[in-house]
């Protein structure tokens, strides 16, 4: 397990803490207007850990499209609806959902991480990496990925227009 | 670089804290943005897995740009359906939308 201390690796350990500290504000987070700035803070910290990964198209859609679009859209749900009022009861049966939650990430960590990825030395890491150009010919020609691309903005599409529907007042359609 | 494990340790910790929120917080707009910060840490697995084991492959990049599509629209759905329940019951309280309990 050799490990070099480099401008990534500090990158990594910043990230990583923004990412989890934000998290861990967003679940405990009483007045839920702060929790989304705390989503966008830790969607941040993901697309930091994106960028030490060498995937810089994926950040740049993580700050778009989470940041920019989801965490907007949390933002407006939680002013649209009475979120901020009634700050009571923040939790249901909280204890035994914690023990869950920590026995999930010990089993996950003990049981397939550390025994799998860990214990053994991994093969090095190639510094050569596919370029975006790659990602945009893949997703567009026949061979790649056309059908799921297409598939995924009809998706999109329904679940716009899905959302419109649900979402408009009843009143609206007479 | 830190080395793969680290990556995943991160990615099973973030997932961890969006279960629990998941399963614990009464409010359902909380619960969705719990589900994201899981979304999240299943996109930091993959676009490790791609950067540690295939880097010159597409697959794994191209998966992570899907779940991008993915968590959007269940983003936008879900709010919808939770202003939609908001709106009939004045409530965004999952529990008390029981309206097709047995």
């Amino acid at each position: 397990m050799e490990f070099e201390f480099n401008v990534v690796t500090v990158a990594f350990f910043v990230f990583s803490f923004i990412t989890l500290a934000g998290g861990y504000a967003v679940v405990t987070a009483k007045n839920l207007f702060r929790g989304t700035i705390w989503l966008m803070m830790s969607l941040f910290g993901v697309s930091g850990l994106y960028l030490t990964l060498s995937a810089p198209f994926l950040a740049a859609v993580q700050i778009l499209v989470y940041i920019g679009a989801i965490a907007i859209l949390f933002t407006f749900a939680v002013m649209l609806t009475r979120s901020l009022t009634n700050l009571r009861d923040l939790y249901v049966r909280p204890q035994i959902n914690l023990v869950g939650a920590v026995l999930l990430f010990v089993l996950i960590v003990v049981g397939v991480i550390l025994p799998l990825f860990a214990a053994n030395p991994q093969p090095p890491v190639s510094d050569e990496v596919i370029r975006t150009v790659d990602l945009g010919v893949a997703l567009a020609s026949g061979n790649g990925f056309v059908i799921p691309f297409e598939v995924a903005s009809l998706l999109l599409t329904a679940a716009m227009i899905g959302a419109i529907v649900i979402a408009r007042d009843t009143d609206d359609l007479v | 670089m830190p080395p793969l494990w680290m990556y995943l340790v991160v990615a099973a910790a973030l997932f961890s804290i969006g279960t629990f929120g998941v399963l614990a917080r009464r409010n359902g707009i909380a619960v969705l943005m719990s589900v994201e910060l899981m979304l999240n840490a299943v996109n930091i697995n993959l676009v490790a897995f791609w950067r540690f084991t295939a880097p010159m492959e597409v697959n794994g990049f191209a998966f992570a740009a899907f779940v991008f599509v993915i968590a959007a629209a269940e983003a936008a759905v879900g709010l919808a359906i939770i202003i939609s329940i908001y709106r009939t019951r004045r409530s965004v309280i999952p529990e008390e939308a029981d309206a097709l309990r047995g």
